[in-house]
């Protein structure tokens, strides 16, 4: 009886200790981003093009009935940004989409060797030296952005990483680059953000007041202005926690340190020891087994 | 030393066997075909389903099916029911299995594996935020755990054996082993707690994409407790038919009483989870009764089926046909739990549509039989199961 | 360059006047002739200042197996007064067509002018040049075309192949090819050829070569094929003035149809625009806007290139070899995913043949414990953990 309170008890104590909320992340000082305002977007699609070809993807002919362009119907193993278009009858609005640059990542929680992570300016990369294609980073992704080569019998990941080795050359993102209406711009994030505020407050009926991706899931660092509401534009996450923040809460409560796999391991141990002596004691042999027998014996008479 | 486990020998090649070999056959065909073609060939997973069928099943609920030898070691080792004890050694039997079969589901499932030997070496470059990583790490520890924990009823095939060399060279490992096993058993307790609960934190982290009903911060924990109720119920599964199969006299009183456990710990499950939904104010959920609603009912219908037999029949509580009943219905509520969370409940989008491929569901199916024939082989070449023949009894 | 009138009507005011062209239309059209090939403003005086200095180079014309169309091209333009003034530019020391003597004094004026110009010759070929049987089945003057073009070569100062049966060899090499015609650069392997393909081409690219040339010593950028950028480095399905008709994925289907008097695409016949580098699509023919094949009607059909031309069938379609975008956007959340038929049948199948079979072991093991002698017994309650 004690020790199987003592054996509840430790599992109970390594559940249900009072965690402490894991810190809140932040953008790193030297953060870079990209603003996208779809009011100067007219889907003329140069980034997409540009991105292609500073990344040397191909276009993507699978589209069925449309094998002659390059139609792909989402970001996908061979497209790392997307102009898609929303029109719902009254409203109309072009959305340029790759990947957001979280704050605080939730694929790059997942990632089991940090294949991806937050490298340089805070851009989210992919290594594939440490990838086993164990396609977490899927699962985990609230905007669906890394895309992986199902094609391929040696497949990577794939997404926008802003360009990371232009930017180490100083350069900008193709994409920021090409774009003729620089409807998508590229700089430091506290500076994108000061200007995406600026612009509201010009012209605030031409835009949603809030500037997407400040607060939303931690923070991102691809922010976007929008003349229609953010939820028509794929962009439906309102919440302020990131993604990764309930689970390594509860995660880094339950293995921080090491702590309670290895007291619960000393518990195990110490019990079944003890029962062995019991055993012992008891006269009978010292296995389960004979333990076993016994109780037959018991039952018997 | 188990005195009472014995082969239990007959010819290995019968009918089901082949039809068992076959099965297993074209799965290692298709497998050929997955790594020469790669996963979108020949399965249907996608970018918005990236879990598909091997992980779900194969991995998720493949290696809880696999959690009787954990299930049984917590009675057995750590609350010193003896009587327990002739279960042990099948159950770790079918653990060292299902978790080999499991880690084998992974090693076909990732996408690059001929990196896969990265994630238990090159420790420095390990995400501890990862749940993931834990899991993978946890179970590659735990397959080898499980054969050494199994190893000394293979030992015994060989400890009489007539090549003296031979006998006293498995002599010596096994009583090593049997002296040092606790230790072992120990880690066989720590691992499956830690890395089942982990496989439940797995799921957390797909956010808004997995449906309100299933994502909670209790997720390990009904995880963990999911496992050994599955654990419970493959275990009386496995001894009916094992006894059945192999004419062996079943200790009815035995999986009686396991089956009394296994009840009470579906009742903690199915209060934690009803109880978790209350506390976060999703009771609304519960009573919409759209595809996700009507899932979460049948799980629940599921699992109190078996409890509902216990509690409105006790006569037929050590019948062994009727604990078999009840122990399905705890398998594949147990089973429906975790596939749902990830399959099911998991929704990326309304746009994407995922189903198991024909390729895939064959390669599945290939290797639960590749699982079961080597369960038979072991069961009628080495000492694991014990009771008396039938034969015997009525002698 | 602004124009107070149309160059036509001015022209024709010059033939009324005359053949004296004043010096405003001279320097107009040696600007026309320096913008076709990029050249700079000031290209234009320095070349008006060369022509007047007297200075004009030799060009030696030689004429293989061709149909004499990329002569006829560079005669086809709407001001007859045109074509004088540009054989005013150049010396045009050999033509068959052309020049006024024939025969054996052709012959010795091609020599002499060779040989007077040694090295510094613009030598232009027409037409493909036969290498079989020893290249007998082209002779000019008792010898074969192949000897006069690598005797010529060896002394000329720039080669220019004008036309694809010259560049590549066009129409007599075609399947079967019974002569073995090649394009001149596959007969003077080694040596630097400009070639200018087409069927005829467009003047002006041959031209603007030969201005840039004569002005300035130098050539325009080059393709790897020889071919001046500024004319061939462009597809003409990047300038097609119907694009906008394939990114929409309107096409004619057949001629006549309501697409094709639409002006639609003709994508859907044939037309080899994708994979073809011209200039035809902004440098029409004739002076005449419009004056091209997509321009009336009919697909393209790859004259410059030697993998299409007289190789695939006119109305065979092609493949685009760099796609671009539609004019057409995914939405935001476009239905992906496939669900076979056949793996539902096979998952039902599996999991009822699980449950069948769970079922059927349940019932048998039910006597199971019976046959053994035990009755099913009440669980006795002290053995409970």
């Amino acid at each position: 009886m004690l020790k199987s309170v003592a054996v509840a008890g430790a599992t109970a104590l390594v559940k249900a200790s009072p965690v402490q909320a894991r810190e809140k992340k932040t953008a790193p000082s030297n953060a870079v981003g990209m603003l996208y305002d779809t009011t100067r977007c007219i889907g003329c699609r140069a980034c997409v093009a540009a991105c292609k070809e500073a990344n040397g993807d191909p276009a993507d002919t699978r589209t069925p009935g449309m094998e002659a362009y390059d139609a792909p119907p989402d970001l996908n193993d061979c497209t790392r940004t997307i102009v898609k278009q929303f029109n719902d009858g009254d409203q109309q609005s072009f959305v340029k989409m790759q990947c957001m640059h979280c704050v605080d990542p939730a694929c790059a929680a997942a990632c089991m060797l940090g294949a991806l992570q937050k490298r340089e300016f805070g851009v989210v990369t992919w290594e594939p030296d440490l990838c086993i294609g164990c396609r977490y980073c899927q699962v985990a992704c609230p905007f669906n952005v890394p895309k992986f080569e199902w094609e391929s019998a040696t497949p990577r990941i794939v997404k926008c990483e802003m360009c990371s080795d232009r930017l180490a050359e100083g350069k900008e993102p193709a994409c920021c680059e090409a774009c003729p209406r620089e409807a998508v711009i590229f700089g430091e994030r506290a500076e994108l953000l000061r200007i995406a505020h600026q612009r509201i407050k010009q012209h605030p009926d031409r835009y949603v007041p809030k500037v997407y991706g400040e607060r939303e899931l931690g923070g991102t660092q691809v922010l976007v202005l929008s003349h229609v509401s953010f939820d028509k534009i794929g962009l439906m996450h309102e919440d302020e926690e990131s993604v990764p923040h309930l689970q390594q809460t509860i995660q880094h409560g339950i293995y921080k340190g090491f702590v309670a796999p290895a007291a619960l391991y000393a518990v195990l141990g110490g019990v079944m020891v003890r029962n062995r002596l019991v055993n012992r004691t008891n006269g009978n042999g010292d296995s389960p087994a004979d333990v076993m027998e016994a109780t037959k014996k018991e039952a018997r008479a | 030393m188990n005195a009472s486990a014995t082969p239990a020998g007959g010819k290995l090649w019968t009918g089901p066997y082949k039809l068992l070999a076959v099965m297993a056959g074209i799965a290692a065909v298709l497998l050929i075909w997955r790594f020469a073609a790669g996963l979108g060939a020949t399965t249907a997973m996608n970018d918005g389903y990236p879990f598909g069928l091997w992980i779900a099943f194969d991995v998720v609920t493949g290696t809880a099916l696999a959690c009787g030898g954990y299930a049984v070691a917590i009675l057995v080792y750590v609350l010193n029911k003896g009587r327990y004890h002739p279960l042990v050694r099948p159950a770790i039997l079918t653990s060292a299995l299902g978790y080999t079969i499991g880690g084998l589901s992974v090693l076909i499932d990732v996408g690059r594996p001929w990196l896969i030997y990265r994630v238990p070496i090159y420790f420095w470059r390990w995400n501890l935020d990862s749940a993931l990583l834990e899991v993978a790490l946890c179970i590659t520890a735990y397959i080898f755990v499980l054969w050494i924990e199994l190893s000394p009823a293979l030992l015994e095939r060989w400890t009489k054996s007539e090549r003296p060399k031979l006998a006293r060279f498995t002599s010596i490992t096994h009583d090593f082993l049997e002296k040092t096993l606790i230790w072992v058993i120990a880690l066989g307790l720590l691992l499956p707690t830690m890395h089942q609960s982990s496989l439940g934190s797995v799921m957390m982290l797909a956010g808004t994409k997995l449906h309100l009903l299933w994502h909670t911060a209790s997720l390990p924990l009904l995880f963990l407790l999911g496992a050994v109720t599955m654990g419970y119920g493959v275990v009386v599964m496995e001894s009916a038919l094992a006894s059945s199969a192999f004419k062996r006299e079943p200790d009815t009183r035995m999986l009686s009483s396991l089956y009394s456990v296994a009840v009470g710990v579906t009742w903690i499950f199915v209060s934690i989870r009803i109880l978790d939904l209350i506390a976060r104010g999703r009771l609304g959920l519960m009573l919409t009764f759209d595809l996700y609603g009507t899932l979460f009912w049948l799980e629940i219908g599921l699992l109190m089926i078996p409890v509902v037999m216990y509690h409105a029949q006790p006569s037929m509580r050590s019948n062994l046909g009727f604990m078999f009943r009840a122990a399905f219905f705890m398998v594949a509520a147990g089973a429906l739990y975790r596939f749902n969370t990830y399959l099911v409940a998991f929704n990326p989008g309304e746009n994407w549509s995922y189903f198991p491929a024909v390729p895939e569901i064959l390669v599945t199916l290939g290797l639960i039989a590749a699982e079961i024939m080597a369960y038979v082989y072991i069961v009628k070449r080495f000492p694991i199961l014990g009771g008396r023949t039938a034969v015997a009894a009525a002698a | 360059m602004v124009l107070p009138l149309s160059e036509a009507s001015l022209l024709s005011r010059e033939q009324e006047h005359g053949r004296a062209m004043s010096r405003r239309n001279f320097v107009r059209i040696c600007s026309l002739a320096a913008a076709a090939v990029g050249l700079p403003a000031r290209a234009v005086a320095q070349m008006v200042d060369a022509i007047a200095a007297g200075k004009k180079p030799s060009v030696i014309w030689l004429s293989f197996q061709e149909c004499t169309g990329c002569t006829e091209t560079l005669l086809r333009p709407t001001a007859p007064a045109l074509a004088d003034l540009l054989l005013d530019l150049i010396s045009l020391d050999y033509h068959e067509a052309l020049m006024a003597p024939s025969g054996h004094l052709a012959e010795e004026a091609r020599i002499r002018a060779m040989e007077e110009h040694a090295g510094r010759f613009i030598l232009v070929t027409e037409g493909a040049t036969p290498t079989k049987d020893g290249g007998i089945y082209c002779k000019i003057g008792g010898r074969t075309a192949l000897s006069i073009l690598t005797e010529a070569a060896d002394m000329a100062g720039a080669i220019i192949a004008i036309g694809s049966c010259a560049s590549f060899g066009g129409v007599p090499a075609a399947e079967p090819n019974p002569t073995g015609a090649k394009g001149t650069p596959q007969v003077l392997v080694g040596k630097p050829v400009v070639t200018i393909p087409g069927c005829p081409p467009n003047p002006y690219n041959f031209l603007g070569t030969v201005l840039q040339y004569a002005t300035f010593g130098t050539l325009p950028e080059l393709d790897s094929l020889g071919r001046p950028k500024f004319a061939y480095g462009r597809t003409i399905h990047e300038h097609c003035p119907r694009r906008a008709h394939f990114d929409a994925g309107r096409f004619a289907e057949k001629y006549g149809d309501e697409g094709h008097r639409s002006g639609w695409c003709l994508y859907e016949l044939g037309c080899k625009g994708p994979q073809t580098y011209a200039n035809c699509a902004t440098q029409h023919f004739g002076e005449v806007v419009g004056a091209w094949p997509i321009g009336i009607g009919h697909p393209c059909f790859g004259c410059t290139e030697q993998s299409l031309a007289f190789r695939l069938p006119v109305h065979e379609t092609i493949e685009i070899e760099e796609p671009t975008s539609p004019n057409a956007f995914p939405p935001i959340a476009a239905p992906q995913g496939t669900v076979s038929p056949w793996a539902t049948g096979l998952a039902g199948l599996a999991v009822g043949g699980v449950a069948g079979a769970a079922y059927v072991a349940s019932k048998k093991l039910e006597v199971v414990g019976t046959l053994s002698g035990e009755e099913p017994e009440a669980l006795d309650e002290s053995e409970e953990s």
